[in-house]
């Protein structure tokens, strides 16, 4: 698995990926869908205003991911507030949280499904062959820079990586260790967006 | 400015008008975004960010970037709470850690 990103000339990028890597990003984009679930109106009612005026939750998910990818909007991560200063900062976070995680869920959801789109139409074109070359516009491969980068996320968080020693620790991970499979993943997947930001930034 | 440390206070109990006088928040009390060290994401990817959102050069998107990586983190933007509270659901969006609260300094 040695896919990078090129910079293509007049803007975007292309990669070359075969079948299996197809897959893999696929179906992580998939798990992510299900696992940010569906927006707040698309169980509810036939009013098509009832999204724009449903509020988001007030409690932080229970989910690690969840949790990572949509934090508290207040509170020092290293302080030790007093009593009241952290009930001050839990209902500023919790209203924060009403207005924004929505917005912010609906946002990764289209990032994943654009990721899920591309890919099937590069699986169709490579039809059962050895793979196919995906190309991006500007704009789509800014759109598949975060939906990369929020796979990386969800992959971390279920890894438990907490420190840069944590990350040191997986590239030492024994062959027999279950969690190899997602390591290789989760370390192809970060030379694959690293070199997207490249073909961005040049 | 600069000294007033107290956090603004909520909308509760105001019962004592005297009390009131002291409950109005400082309207020029700033707030600032603060983006924290994780070791998930890649150091070229938060420079990114911190240029395309905010429109840093390159030189400050990397330095403040630095600042996350080695001191665990940095303030990238400071203004009104509300502005604050735009730029800290932006970086969520980007998948960055961060957080908004007073300027202490």
């Amino acid at each position: 698995m040695s896919g990078q990103f090129e910079p293509l000339p007049g803007g975007g990028a292309a990669v070359a990926l075969d079948d299996v890597e197809i897959s893999i990003i696929r179906s992580l984009a998939v798990q992510l869908l299900e696992l940010i679930g569906p927006g707040p109106a698309e169980d509810a009612s036939d009013d098509p205003l009832a999204e724009l005026f449903a509020e988001g939750p007030s409690e932080p998910p229970s989910d690690p991911v969840l949790r990572r990818l949509f934090p508290d909007a207040y509170g020092d991560p290293e302080g030790a507030p007093q009593a009241q200063e952290a009930e001050e900062q839990r209902a500023y976070s919790a209203e924060f949280r009403r207005y924004t995680e929505n917005d912010l869920r609906a946002g990764k959801r289209e990032g994943a499904l654009a990721v899920i789109r591309a890919l099937d139409g590069v699986a169709s074109a490579s039809a059962g062959g050895g793979g196919a070359v995906l190309k991006l516009s500007a704009d789509e491969s800014r759109q598949w820079l975060g939906a990369l980068n929020d796979l990386r996320l969800a992959i971390g968080s279920r890894l438990e990586i907490a420190d840069e020693d944590d990350t040191d620790l997986l590239y030492r991970l024994p062959d027999d260790d279950p969690r190899k499979p997602m390591v290789m993943a989760y370390l192809w997947l970060g030379g694959l967006q690293e070199s997207l930001v490249a073909t961005l930034m040049a | 400015m600069g000294l007033v440390t107290a956090a603004a206070p909520m909308e509760i109990e105001k019962t004592e008008p005297a009390e009131e006088v002291f409950a109005v928040p400082e309207p020029d009390v700033p707030w600032v975004t603060v983006v924290h060290n994780d070791p998930v994401n890649l150091m070229s990817y938060v420079t990114y960010v911190f240029q395309s959102y905010f429109g840093y050069s390159k030189d400050k998107a990397t330095k403040l970037m630095m600042d996350v990586h080695h001191k665990g983190r940095a303030v990238v933007s400071s203004g009104s709470r509300e502005e604050m509270e735009r730029d800290v659901q932006a970086m969520h969006g980007y998948g960055l850690w961060a957080t908004l609260q007073h300027d202490r300094n």
